[in-house]
């Protein structure tokens, strides 16, 4: 089976800058992906080069098995859409629909779901609140059928309640076309709700990656009095270390139970997590982020 | 019909909340062999989370012989988790007694996250003696 998107050593730079860098990741076929990281950390970058926007600087990208740039028939199963969902602003949503639909070689209508009954056709795509827009677009995006969906920040703009009915749209449509999804958001609770696989960006490259369940099954928290650090039973490594007063927590990934008593053991969550690998004393610019080691006890 | 709610903030895996809240839907019969439970698409279209982990669940309950998907039609409570009608029996006056429990915690004023945290301490101990 081909995987929907495969990047090997794949880097990108505008002038001097490296926007991409050695980034080397394989999207599983299915998966909701949450495509994470700060701002500039090279999400917009990577989905650019796999919607075919962006030439490669260097490595290679593959989706659906075919190269982007020299085999562009495989766009048509792709659907894309940039930030802040950009449509003719001048054309009216039942023109913007018919210019789809003339436009693209597969289309099922059917997955514009309630957004002709929910947004007046005669508006101009203009006057339409930043919540339709969004939803319009993507509703486009969605009735090519395509096995593969790139949205680069979706909820930027939109009031929790549009986000939700954007997700509403998103999640249906995958029900429908058991399209992989790519999500690009620097705000984790926008996705935390329906990502099952996670692939975390810093400063340009692969920082974490995974799917959702099995990060979270292998990452703790421990809490317990202030002593210095030898090895703990159970720790493979530790991502982040806190004091306050006497007490010591420890965000740690685990390679088997945590027995010492004398720690109390809480899950963490997905925000948390990669909060933790965001954070900035952990990716010095001289060396390439997703090689950096974390610190290894025992 | 079912219908399932998420707390994003329990830390439990959405489609764990679903199981559990299947299973306690059989312990309490509020829906028993025959029902159906909501399709796929009904709670994608309703909670906005992943089909997958919607897929995920069902195939979780289907495995302990829960519930039985029928290709086509959607998935079908199999059996059930009600404890046998003898004591069913029993849940009204445990209720009972429960409630009054309630009451008199109330008015040595204690509030609910209090009363919450005193029960599940209680109900993890008893149990882990049980075992034991």
């Amino acid at each position: 089976m081909t995987p929907p998107i495969d990047a090997r050593a794949l880097g990108k730079r505008f002038r001097r800058e490296w926007g991409l860098r050695d980034c080397t990741v394989t999207i599983p076929e299915g998966a909701v992906v949450g495509l994470a990281g700060p701002n500039a950390a090279g999400k917009s970058t990577l989905l650019s080069l796999a919607a075919g926007l962006l030439a490669p600087s260097e490595g290679s990208i593959e989706v659906l098995g075919r190269n982007p740039l020299r085999e562009p028939s495989v766009l048509a199963e792709v659907g894309y859409v940039a930030q802040g969902a950009p449509l003719y602003r001048s054309f009216t949503v039942a023109e913007t629909i018919e210019f789809a639909r003339r436009t693209n070689s597969c289309w099922d209508e059917a997955l514009l779901a309630d957004v002709p009954t929910r947004i007046a056709p005669r508006t101009k795509v203009g006057a339409l609140s930043a919540g339709e827009r969004a939803r319009l677009a993507l509703a486009l995006a969605l009735c090519k059928r395509p096995r593969l969906v790139l949205l680069d920040e979706p909820f930027a703009g939109l009031d929790p309640l549009a986000g939700r009915e954007f997700l509403q749209l998103l999640m249906d449509g995958v029900a429908e076309t058991a399209a992989t999804v790519v999500i690009a958001s620097h705000v984790i609770a926008d996705i935390e709700r329906v990502c099952d696989h996670i692939v975390l960006l810093t400063g340009g490259g692969v920082r974490l990656e995974g799917n959702v369940e099995e990060l979270l099954e292998s990452y703790r928290i421990l809490i317990g009095p202030r002593r210095p650090l030898g090895s703990i039973r159970g720790v493979r490594s530790i991502v982040r270390e806190r004091h306050s007063g006497r007490q010591l927590t420890l965000l740690v990934r685990t390679d088997g139970p945590i027995v010492d008593p004398s720690w109390t053991v809480e899950p963490v969550g997905l925000e948390e997590l990669l909060l933790a690998y965001m954070a900035p004393e952990r990716m010095p610019e001289s060396a390439p982020p997703e090689r950096l080691p974390l610190r290894w006890h025992g | 019909m079912i219908e399932f709610h998420l707390d994003p903030r329990s830390g439990v895996a959405t489609y764990l909340q679903i199981v559990q809240q299947v299973k306690e839907a059989l312990r309490l019969g509020t829906i028993s062999v025959g029902d159906q439970l909501p399709t796929v698409r009904e709670v994608v279209a309703d909670l906005a989370i992943n089909p997958n982990t919607v897929a995920k669940a069902y195939r979780d309950l289907e495995r302990e012989g829960l519930v039985i998907a029928r290709q086509g039609r959607g998935t079908f409570v199999a059996s059930t988790l009600a404890p046998a009608a003898a004591s069913l029996r029993h849940y009204k006056g445990l209720r009972v007694e429960l409630e009054r429990w309630l009451e008199a915690a109330g008015n040595v004023g204690l509030d609910e996250e209090s009363i919450r945290a005193l029960i599940s301490a209680t109900l993890r101990e008893t149990l882990a003696r049980r075992v034991a």
